[in-house]
């Protein structure tokens, strides 16, 4: 018998003996919380679009990324340029795209382009990584990317800096939005990642004092269109 | 007494001594004492969302096989291979066959307890190849060859001075003790690693059997890193991790990032389906899930202590343990320490060596009452004394309540023994705390209080 057959049968046999529902569920007849109950307990936030996009910038800024939202796409270009100029950028790695390529011709600088296929190594070398996303989540501040979506699995993780452009009808309220609204998009043919990024890499590991960049970028921007 | 046990004593005994350790650990919680509350302040009920996901983790526990059933399906639908082991061996030697294979020397892993639990760094660095922790805390405990201080902070017991000499030791790198340039120095000589490493290797938080997927929580951005670049990856996981649906990661992961670490989500939330996909960019060639059940089965066998199997690992409960605070994660001598560590080690390791994990606790209930998804931890605690002795009893033990039996049911004994006590005990304190003591155990550190002089039975028919 595989080992497979062998740990099925011992689930199935220690499965035998029901085990007591927890905490008070007699009068109930489903044990598992239907999907929009969830909602209900997490944070609260707000009801219209303003609202959310006030939040989403709050907690952007708790998580110390750098949020900002435009009216035009030349309001965007200044913006770009003016982080381009103070961080002294030579070198871009991303991804195709509208969004993204407007930005690297914005930027006008040298792009590595993660389309086909890239060295590990030259994306390395960038000053920045400039991506697309899936969505932006108002309850945690935070932005979701994929593999498909963001110029693959280390696009977004390995240059020092992140810049995200995005669209605000991304903008969902809240954790179980996010979830739907990605069950809506891909299912049932996922993305191979799917990432929920909330601020830029961070550690606590040395006498839990908050570092900033421990493997990812120090710094998360977000702008958005 | 077995090594187990006077190890513990001994370790204990000096770690609560050690006012340092306990005023420093006491400081770095702080804290997240401090972010967790407001955070759990946050949701609109902290307390509906531990009792959704206790429900949800019952569902998922108590459905294993199916849930297990439907997550193989889907994972190895696009190409995942998943293996099954049995015992810590078995997931042992899975592993060094695939590194083999894959003629591999270099693997760059995550953070994962799981790998602890199977002792698998020590295993394949006896076979020559070379692992490297790439979490900053499991990467200077690597470097101090001890294991992890804590579930979830391994490194939190060390000052960043104590950080800083090991660095210059075995890197010949550090520019100073600002936990800052630590950081940096440890993310340097990890980039070339990364590019370097012939197989990636994670752990795992949470499995959706809906979609046949992986979730990996983490601040450092270490496992999307370990999961883009090497060409094959190998993630392993106890069975126990699964969630029935997709859309449930959006109570788990605000809770776990909540009761672990005060955040209102970890930094890095991915869900990983398979390995790269025709379409794709990067990511591995090959993808390699190793299901663990190392006794898991048998826990799940124990109807009364099956939800410790809930446990998603947060660590809520190890920091706000009045014991662990004071004894310290390395005095266990588990994988697992604090409460949970004390409830599962037994099942896991034997429950006669580990029973003494359940005796230490003063059973104030404080990690039930923090535990996210409601495990009834400190009861667990009392079943595992209450086995331990139906299996085993101590004979002293039960000598001495035969005794007392005796001498409580006849009036005569009764009221010698009150007397007794009355003109012995003034002696008692002559000996107080050394070996003639009788109650040598309690008295060392405390003192017996003096018998009353009138007993409820005599005020009682004096009373008029
Ligand atoms: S038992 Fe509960 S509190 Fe402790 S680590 Fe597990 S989930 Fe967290």
């Amino acid at each position: 018998m595989s080992e497979r057959e062998n740990i099925l049968g011992r689930i199935r046999e220690a499965l035998q003996t029901k085990a007591p529902l927890p905490g008070p569920h007699q009068a109930r007849g489903t044990v598992m919380p239907a999907v929009p109950a969830i909602r209900k307990w997490l944070p609260p936030v707000g009801t219209s679009a303003e609202e959310q996009t006030v939040l989403f910038a709050q907690n952007a800024a708790d998580l110390k990324a750098d949020f900002q939202l435009f009216a035009s796409a030349d309001e965007l270009k200044t913006a770009l340029v003016k982080v381009r100029d103070a961080e002294k950028w030579r070198r871009i790695a991303s991804h195709g795209g509208v969004l993204s390529d407007f930005a690297c011709q914005a930027l006008g600088l040298p792009v590595v382009l993660t389309d086909r296929s890239y060295h590990v190594q030259e994306m390395e070398q960038c000053d920045v990584a400039i991506t697309e996303c899936d969505l932006l989540v108002a309850q945690t501040g935070g932005v979701v990317v994929t593999s498909r979506s963001a110029g693959g699995r280390a696009l977004s993780v390995l240059p020092p800096h992140h810049v995200v452009i995005a669209r605000r009808d991304q903008l969902v309220a809240d954790l179980p939005a996010a979830f739907s609204r990605l069950q809506q998009k891909y299912a049932p043919d996922y993305p191979s990642m799917i990432s929920f990024i909330t601020g830029p890499s961070r550690t606590g590991d040395i006498e839990r004092i908050l570092v900033l960049g421990a493997h990812g970028p120090k710094r998360l921007t977000v702008f958005c269109l | 007494m077995s090594s187990f046990v006077s190890n513990f004593k001994a370790l204990a005994s000096e770690k609560t001594h050690d006012l340092r350790h306990r005023q420093f650990i006491r400081t770095a919680l702080r804290g997240y004492e401090a972010a967790r509350d407001r955070r759990k302040g946050a949701f609109r009920s902290w307390e509906s969302a531990r009792q959704s996901a206790a429900e949800t983790k019952w569902q998922a526990i108590n459905h294993l096989d199916a849930h297990l059933v439907a997550l193989t399906a889907k994972l190895e639908a696009r190409g995942t291979k998943v293996h099954w082991a049995s015992t810590a061996a078995q997931a042992r030697e899975i592993i060094a066959q695939i590194l083999r294979d894959k003629k591999a020397r270099s693997i760059i892993k995550s953070k994962a307890m799981t790998s602890e639990e199977i002792h698998l760094n020590h295993a394949l660095e006896q076979e020559g190849f070379t692992v490297v922790e790439s979490d900053l805390g499991e990467f200077i405990v690597q470097l101090r060859r001890e294991t992890p201080y804590h579930i979830v902070f391994p490194s939190m017991h060390l000052t960043r001075g104590e950080i800083k000499d090991l660095f210059q030791r075995e890197l010949g790198d550090a520019p100073s003790d600002n936990p800052e340039d630590l950081t940096m120095v440890a993310r340097r000589v990890m980039r070339q690693k990364y590019i370097a490493a012939d197989v990636g290797f994670t752990g795992a938080n949470f499995a959706i059997a809906e979609t046949g997927m992986i979730s990996i929580t983490e601040n450092e951005g270490n496992a999307r890193l370990t999961a883009a670049l090497p060409k094959t990856m190998v993630t392993l996981l106890g069975i126990e991790k699964v969630l029935p649906r997709f859309a449930d990661l959006a109570l788990f992961l605000p809770m776990l990032a909540t009761a672990g670490a005060g955040q209102p989500m970890t930094c890095y939330n991915t869900m990983y389906s398979g390995p790269r996909q025709p379409g794709e960019v990067d990511g591995p060639e090959e993808w390699h899930v190793v299901l663990l059940d190392n006794r898991r089965t048998e826990l799940l066998a124990d109807v009364e202590q099956r939800d410790a199997l809930h446990c998603i690992r947060c660590g809520a409960c190890l920091n706000v343990c009045p014991i662990f605070r004071n004894v310290g994660g390395h005095t266990y001598g588990t994988t697992y320490s604090g409460p949970i560590g004390s409830v599962i080690t037994p099942h896991l390791r034997g429950l006669q060596d580990w029973k003494h994990l359940s005796n230490a606790s003063s059973l104030c209930g404080a990690c039930t009452e923090t535990c996210p998804v409601k495990i009834d931890l400190h009861h667990h605690l009392l079943h595992n004394r209450r086995n331990a002795s139906v299996s085993k009893p101590a004979f002293f033990e039960r000598m001495a309540y035969q005794v007392f039996g005796i001498v409580a049911n006849e009036p005569k004994f009764w009221w010698l023994a009150k007397k007794i006590g009355w003109l012995t005990q003034p002696f008692q304190k002559l000996v107080k705390g050394s070996a003639l003591d009788p109650a040598k155990a309690w008295t060392k550190t405390r003192d017996l209080p003096p018998m009353p002089q009138e007993t409820f039975k005599d005020w009682w028919e004096n009373r008029k």
